[in-house]
């Protein structure tokens, strides 16, 4: 059983947290992350204003004070940006330290001359206090959170395109300055309705940390705005469960660090996109390229010397020491290392491709038909990337033995002509020997 | 506030505040230059806020803030911050704004739930502080050094000032081609990536040793706003440098000052006198200044306008000379001297100056005569424009209708030297396309 | 024009066992996996103004840069002089493409010459007023001596790339690397540049220069790279700079090669 302050403050968490996730997503890809910290930051001397000109704890007017220094402060760094030299990240970093330091010493003022109990109100808003977080407060929450849902699902197509390419979306037509403004306004709001539960200094990683976190998930905006607003409400609600449920730990942080434990294993585990995932792919990317260099320098030596003997077939025992010391590389820089890795070598042992020859290494029978099927892609490749040159996109990810999937099969036909026309195409028959799956 | 009198102000709590802070504000302006010129203020952010931390866990161990280890654990996290968000960006492929909030938030929210912790229980360090700084409280510790009584404060302050000053004069050159061009800084073998985190070491020190007096926000301040100020007002490194240190002294003086006078606190009032100074570099400084700029292009509008006016006078002289007539031209008022584009007020105000100037002069019957002085210069104007139409004609297969437009918009940039080069090129022509004299180079010839 | 000022001039005896100059083996540069360079292999075995063509997106520039060692290779290695290029860099000189830099940095022209001279120096050692002389003489050399005080910001597009070329010869180098040195320059500039690079190599260096402009490359330089992705030809520019090479590199764009097959033409003429 929850009690009902609990419940209220879990709510307007949690519809908080879905709204800076969705409006989040477009201040991340457009690359206004940090623009949303300055917005914060230069919100909170308004606060201090409508308290000093009220003289008394009125949420709306805070809110609307907030919004107004925050819209000037936004605009004095663009207006800083655009008419001089100083450039963007020390315009933010100007804006957000004076804003900032302009409401500490203006809520300092205020507290040092009013009676203590006004002072409560103002320090709540640097780290936010949700805790307190009144049935009002939880109402316009919603009432925002359900106006940027009903704008951004009216307007999607239009904000989507204006996110990924402002220029082009001017030039079709749109008013793309108004929309972008609109995105603006979006994340000015939902900062500042941010503010009295999460606080100045710490609502910037409410748009930014689910948003970051869903971009590792997915590559299509809009499966990126539904994981964000989910991410922001779940970490919001469990942030705020945990701080009710231990001594000692204030809403705001907390829900940050928890929205920062679900970046952390966003970033790690994603599944196609996730730091894990991509150095084990990275890997492979460099060994398989290691492994079929090594096929083909074993390959091309052997038919080397099966055309200074005058045999029929590469000899799948050709030992590797002697490739080394090819006529290839006389004239060569002596420090390089031209050699195979051991480590490449021991690899391609145990995997089956070569065999271990006195004095240096071979291919085994199944590394000479993978062998030859790594020279013959390479040899289509580099021969269709010179018929056709300006068609490198095709090459796609570097693999040579994808050939037969990436090129239409007229094509590899009669590029295999032109190879057997001049006696440079391996023979590969059967099957494509089996590479462990990668 | 309004009963603030000067004379009760404590000096010796005024000169060992302003000196804490003044002291803490010039190491983060001096490196904050750097962090400027590389565009990487944001960093130096981060680092402010993420060391909390590592404040918070020396904290929970040594149980003082002016022990070594909050230097080495603040320190550590700073790096962190540099490097995590070099991986988030580089490997993760998250854009470099984001990937710095996102980790500067997190590990802030960390120092900030830690310390809410630890001042849950037994230790004094409350989240305000963190913030503003115990500035104020300078005083409270101190030690006797040479018979003076010195605030603790005051060492580790001075070293990490003195730490700034070597680090910045050992590496000047390392530094300035790191930050200019870090590729070639790589590729000559001073390594950018090595000077960027030799960088984020210092600038973790400097907020570490600035954080415990001044707080967060005035760390931030200082990294980035002097130095932000400073590249408007000088065009060198070095003078860069003294000026960012300049503005942050004065900003620690002021701000003291003016939080005395306002009942507040010190570090939010430096945050507005360093914001202020900033805005008067914005507007005034003597290149870059918007002040300045705004005088340049009206003073360049203001010079075509009246060359343009005296150009005319000029030819309508020479179109009375050809026809032998002598009555005299009914040019008057400004608008004889307008040029498409450029609205009667510039025009008015061309001729303003050009009577001052006495190049031109009103005639009894208000039409305006160019005075000798004003002929000369008239004459070197429309040889300008001459010369250029001839080399156009020459060069360019061009209409002859074609042009006067590009000549017209070019003879107020032709000097002597220019000129010169053209005449001689164009083997000193007597005519320009249109057949009209082309005017000497000046009246003896 | 003047000769380059050589203050100590170093003596470069023709050995027949020299390493090659630069080595470039089997490099490959994938960015996500997607390659931007494959399987690249080069040998410079003598000193050469070398021209680095192909089109936009061929990995030109990273070429430089790997080379360089300032992108990840995926695989392969360089050397330069027979020993890796880290243990040469002292006599690499690199010029970046002009929008690489900010050019509101507060130096003046003349600290940017002297830049070239850090590399010599190593870490912590300041440049000297040998050093500044050197500069003067570099800058001076490339006719911007006047403008030595000015601020960087103050200078013209060609000025600007007439600075970085000041520089590249304080570096003293004996390998150069230039990214499209005369991309934008006026066509003053593009003269300077060039005979620039004559002297560079009559006085025994290197210098591989990216260059877009096709009409030009057969006057410019004595080998040519053709890259696209991979290496299309390397070699002599009579021999390598052909149109079948070119239709390997650029594909059906034929307005290209005739522009190419134009100052091939004219170049056959002249002789």
């Amino acid at each position: 059983m929850i009690a009902y302050n609990t419940a209220v403050v879990l709510a307007g968490a949690s519809l908080l947290g879905a709204s800076t996730g969705l409006v989040g997503s477009f201040a991340v890809l457009r690359r206004r992350a940090l623009l949303g910290d300055a917005l914060a930051h230069a919100a909170f001397p308004g606060v201090c204003l409508a308290f000093l000109c009220l003289d008394r704890r009125n949420l709306p007017a805070m809110l609307v004070g907030a919004l107004m220094t925050g819209i000037v402060g936004v605009s004095l760094l663009i207006g800083l940006r655009r008419a001089t030299r100083v450039k963007e990240d020390a315009a933010i970093g100007v804006v957000l330290s004076v804003f900032f330091g302009a409401g500490l010493a203006l809520s300092r003022m205020i507290q040092n001359r009013s009676s203590a109990g006004s002072r409560a109100g103002l320090d709540s808003y640097i780290f936010g206090s949700a805790a307190t977080m009144r049935l009002a407060e939880l109402w316009l929450i919603a009432g925002v959170a359900a106006a940027c849902l009903a704008i951004v699902l009216v307007l999607y197509k239009e904000f989507k395109l204006v996110a990924f390419d402002a220029g082009f979306a001017r030039v079709q037509g749109w008013p793309a300055g108004r929309l972008d403004l609109l995105l603006m306004g979006l994340i000015a709001i939902t900062v500042v309705i941010g503010l009295p539960a999460v606080g100045a200094v710490l609502i910037a990683a409410m748009l930014i940390l689910p948003a970051a976190a869903a971009r590792f998930w997915t590559d299509r905006l809009g499966v990126m705005l539904v994981v964000s607003a989910a991410l922001g409400a779940t970490s919001a609600a469990a942030g705020t469960l945990l701080s009710a449920q231990y001594d000692g730990l204030p809403t705001g942080p907390t829900i940050v660090l928890v929205g920062a434990a679900a970046f952390l294993c966003s970033a790690l585990f994603a599944l196609r996109r996730g730091a894990l995932s991509r150095s084990v792919r990275q890997l492979r990317f460099r060994r398989r390229l290691e492994e079929q260099r090594l096929l083909r320098t074993l390959y091309e030596a052997a038919e080397a010397g099966r055309q200074a003997s005058g045999g029929p077939q590469p000899s799948p025992l050709a030992p590797l020491h002697r490739v080394t010391h090819q006529p290839a590389n006389a004239g060569r820089s002596p420090a390089l290392q031209h050699a195979p890795r051991p480590a490449a070598l021991r690899r391609a042992v145990r995997a089956g491709w070569l065999t271990v020859e006195p004095g240096g290494y071979g291919l085994s029978e199944q590394g000479l038909s993978r062998a030859a099927h790594v020279v013959r892609g390479y040899r289509l490749w580099r021969l269709f990337l010179s018929e056709c040159a300006d068609q490198v996109g095709a090459f796609g990810e570097l693999d040579v033995e994808a050939v037969d999937e990436r090129l239409p099969p007229g094509v590899v036909s009669a590029l295999e002509a032109r190879l057997l026309a001049e006696g440079r195409l391996p023979a590969t028959e059967g099957e494509r020997p089996r590479v462990r799956p990668s | 506030m309004n009963d603030f009198d000067f004379a009760a102000v404590d000096w010796g709590q005024a000169f060992w505040t302003i000196a804490a802070a003044a002291l803490s504000s010039v190491s983060c302006a001096l490196l904050g230059c750097y962090l400027v010129l590389r565009r990487m203020s944001l960093l130096g952010d981060a680092i402010s806020h993420a060391i909390l931390p590592g404040i918070a866990v020396a904290f929970w161990f040594g149980g003082t803030t002016a022990a070594l280890p909050m230097f080495l654990g603040a320190v550590a996290v700073g790096l962190l911050t540099a490097a995590l968000t070099e991986t988030l960006h580089r490997a993760g492929n998250v854009p470099e704004d984001a990937a710095m909030g996102v980790v500067f938030t997190s590990l802030f929210a960390l120092g900030v739930v830690m310390i809410a912790r630890l001042s849950a229980g037994r230790i004094d360090l409350d989240p305000d502080c963190v913030l503003y700084g115990r500035i104020e409280h300078v005083l409270l510790e101190t030690r006797t050094v040479l018979g003076r009584e010195i605030p603790l404060a005051m060492f580790p302050l001075g070293t990490t000032l003195l730490a700034t000053a070597l680090f910045i004069g050992a590496c000047w050159k390392e530094l300035k081609i790191a930050s200019f061009d870090p590729a070639l800084a790589t590729a000559m073998g001073l390594s950018a990536g090595v000077v960027h985190y030799l960088l984020m070491g210092m600038v973790a020190v400097a907020s570490v040793a600035a954080f415990d007096s001044v707080g967060s926000v005035i760390v931030v301040a200082m990294l980035i706003v002097p130095a932000a100020a400073a590249h408007l007002l000088a065009d060198r490194l070095g003078p860069m440098l003294a000026w960012a240190a300049g503005i942050a002294f004065l900003s620690a003086v002021l701000g003291y000052l003016g939080a005395v006078y306002f009942n507040t606190v010190v570090a939010g009032m430096m945050a507005i006198v360093v914001g202020l100074e900033f805005t008067l570099a914005v507007l005034l400084a003597p290149r870059h200044g918007l002040v300045s700029r705004a005088w340049h292009r009206l003073d360049l509008a203001l010079r075509i306008v009246s060359e343009d006016i005296i150009a005319r006078l000029y030819r309508a002289e020479e179109g009375r000379a050809e026809e032998g007539r002598a009555e005299e031209s009914h040019l008057a008022g400004p608008s004889i001297g307008q040029p498409a584009g450029s609205g009667g007020f510039t025009a008015w105000l061309g001729l303003r100056r050009l009577l001052r100037r006495g190049d031109v002069k009103r005639a009894p019957d208000r039409s305006l005569r160019l005075t000798e002085q004003g002929r000369l210069a008239a004459q070197s104007l429309v040889r300008s424009h001459r010369l250029w139409e001839a080399y156009l004609g020459e060069h360019f297969d061009l209409p002859l209708d074609h042009l006067h437009e590009p000549a017209e918009r070019v003879e107020h940039f032709i000097g002597p030297q220019l000129q010169e080069r053209l005449a001689s090129e164009l083997a000193r022509p007597g005519v320009d396309p249109h057949g009209k004299e082309i005017p000497p180079s000046d009246h003896k010839s | 024009m003047t000769t380059i000022p050589q203050p100590e001039p170093k003596t470069h005896e023709p050995d027949s066992a020299a390493p090659p100059v630069l080595d470039v083996h089997d490099v490959t540069v994938a960015y996500h996996r997607r390659p931007v360079l494959w399987d690249v292999d080069l040998t410079i075995q003598e000193p050469s103004l070398i021209g680095i063509v192909g089109p936009n997106g061929a990995g030109k520039s990273t070429l430089i840069k790997a080379i360089l060692g300032l992108v990840p290779l995926a695989s392969g290695s360089v050397a330069a002089f027979g020993q890796p290029i880290d243990r040469q860099r002292r006599r690499i000189g690199y010029v970046p493409q002009r929008e690489s830099v900010d050019w509101d940095f507060p130096v003046s022209v003349l600290d940017v010459v002297l830049m070239g001279t850090y590399g010599q120096l190593g870490w912590f050692r300041r440049p000297g007023r040998r050093q500044r002389a050197w500069a003067l003489e570099c800058l001076e050399h490339v006719g911007l001596a006047d403008l030595a005080r000015q601020q960087i910001g103050q200078l013209s597009g060609g000025q600007q790339q007439r600075t970085f070329l000041a520089r590249a010869l304080a570096q003293r180098a004996d390998l150069y690397f230039m990214d499209e040195p005369m991309a934008g320059v006026d066509a003053a500039t593009e003269q300077v540049i060039f005979s620039l690079l004559r002297e560079l190599r009559e006085q025994g260096k290197t210098v591989f220069v990216v260059h877009h402009d096709l009409r030009t490359v057969p006057e410019y330089y004595e080998q040519v790279v053709l890259l696209n992705m991979r290496l299309v030809a390397s070699g002599r520019t009579e021999t390598t700079f052909t149109r079948a090479n070119l239709q390997k590199t650029y594909g059906g764009r034929l307005d290209i090669l005739d522009d190419a097959a134009d100052a091939l033409a004219a170049r056959e003429r002249s002789r």
